[in-house]
């Protein structure tokens, strides 16, 4: 498995200052870059699981285009993990699949 | 460089390329001319629908028309598969039209029966007030006041279905060039020439397929086809859970989990942009009619143009002072698409006009006597 794919570079290793968390994890990050830049540069490069096919998937186009980089942060589904800067704190999970609506929305509007 | 074909076809959207394809298999030799990437492409912003009820209010031509196309449908679907191996999802397993009023649901009862009374007994629907509906439809919301449903009604993966039928007019032979926008037809000698690009086109037949295009292209052949831009807007949502099993006016869920929510109808002449305040109204009525949707994430959103002519109806017909010179446009291009392929394009060809086109010939406008209404 090719887990050396990304590197970040040494000038930056050094600042590794924000504490996010993926799939229970704890890992940290160079701060200013994307939760997928994150991420790469952590070692993780399987992000979701393909809602039609069930394969693994990673980040792809890094400009918002693609959706291949789709995961779950502080609780809200399919976010597009290139667009987002990483924040101190977040709580990161895999993209596995479709999201089940929630029914509650529901009730709150009736 | 020139080329020499049976029919020129021009405009490679939904209607041309089913035309086209329905003329391949007639054993015609077909080029097909379309434009590039910046064109005004109904073709790849529509809903997706393959829809019969409500449709040809006064003029129930239209309804058998729509109908035909529906049953055709499967056929099409199948031929398409066969061809390419592209699955284009179709479902016809009954779709439903939310009337949020009493007198929306009055009047829809009313267009309804009107339409029945006129097809007969094949047009099928049933009006559900919300209880019911509310049982055959989980998650519709309290403040929609009923639907009707037919099981006429049905859907399909657009995109698939465009690429399919292009895919399809390549394997059989078709010669299809991009970028040539074509502003000039001539005819002499019972022969069509087109030129763009600096390529040539010859063939004794010739057919208008070029949407919004036609227009200025029909005028050139002694064809009538007034028609004008009507643009839509619709939202795109994340892939969930399925949750909804039938196709309905206002949101849709294709087989692979995304939810696509319409739409808006305004005159905006050839302006193909969106509006927030337009998809926020759009987005406010789906949540309407399913609460659960207030918690999706939307992706994508766009504008495309309708075709429309002044009654909303087709436009068919060969003209009289340019032998072989067709026009075919239409706003249901998914509908149709079926009956364009297998019905329409053996006239085309050279075969019988099917008795049901007579109406729809696009000289029904120069009456100056007719007033007409948008009646889709």
């Amino acid at each position: 498995m090719a887990t050396d794919l990304f590197t970040v570079l040494p000038e930056c290793a050094a600042a590794r200052s924000v504490r996010i968390s993926f799939n229970g994890v704890e890992k940290r990050v160079v701060p200013g870059t994307t939760v997928a830049a994150a991420l790469l540069g952590a070692g993780e490069s399987r992000l979701r699981a393909s809602p039609v096919s069930g394969d693994s998937r990673a980040p792809y186009c890094m400009m918002g285009v693609c959706f291949e980089c789709l995961v779950e942060i502080d609780g809200v589904p399919n976010r597009q993990s290139c667009l987002i800067p990483v924040a101190e704190g977040m709580t990161i999970r895999s993209q596995e699949g479709r999201v089940q609506l929630d029914a509650k929305e529901a009730v709150s509007h009736e | 460089m020139d080329y020499k074909s049976d029919i020129i076809v021009i405009g490679g959207g939904l209607v041309g390329a089913a035309c086209t394809y329905g003329l391949l298999k007639q054993g015609l030799n077909v080029a097909l001319l379309d434009e590039g990437d910046i064109a005004f492409r109904a073709s790849r912003g529509n809903f997706g629908l393959v829809w019969v009820q409500g449709k040809g209010y006064g003029t129930p031509q239209y309804a058998k028309w729509s109908l035909g196309s529906s049953r055709l449908w499967p056929t099409f679907a199948a031929d398409l598969l066969a061809e390419t191996g592209v699955n284009v999802e179709l479902q016809q397993n009954g779709g439903f039209h939310f009337c949020l009023t009493q007198e929306e649901f009055d009047d829809r009862a009313h267009r309804l029966q009107s339409l029945r009374d006129a097809v007969g007994e094949d047009y099928r629907y049933e009006m559900l007030h919300q209880a019911e509906l509310r049982e055959r439809l989980p998650g519709v919301g309290p403040q929609v006041y009923g639907a009707s449903y037919s099981p006429m009604d049905g859907h399909v993966n657009p995109l698939k279905l465009f690429h399919a039928m292009h895919l399809a007019c390549d394997k059989r032979g078709a010669i299809y060039k991009v970028e040539r926008r074509v502003q000039t037809v001539t005819h002499a000698d019972g022969i069509y020439t087109v030129q763009s690009a600096g390529d040539t086109w010859q063939a004794p037949r010739l057919l208008l397929t070029a949407g919004l295009g036609n227009k200025d292209l029909a005028a050139q052949v002694g064809l009538h086809a007034p028609v004008k831009p009507n643009q839509g807007q619709v939202l795109v949502g994340e892939r969930v859970q399925p949750f909804l099993k039938h196709p309905t006016i206002f949101v849709r869920q294709t087989d692979e989990g995304t939810i696509q929510i319409g739409d808006s109808l305004e005159d905006m002449g050839l302006d193909d942009t969106t509006r927030t305040d337009v998809l926020a109204r759009i987005a406010q009525r789906a949540i309407i009619c399913f609460p659960q949707l207030a918690g999706l994430n939307l992706i994508r959103s766009w504008a495309a143009l309708r075709v429309m002519s002044p009654d909303g109806f087709p436009i068919y017909q060969e003209s009289s002072t340019h032998p072989g010179a067709f026009v075919a446009t239409c706003h249901s291009g998914v509908t149709l698409a079926a009956a364009h392929a297998l019905r329409l394009a053996p006239w085309i060809a050279g075969g019988h006009k099917p008795a049901a086109l007579d109406v729809f010939a696009g000289d029904r406008f120069l009456d100056p006597n007719r007033e007409f209404n948008n009646g889709h």
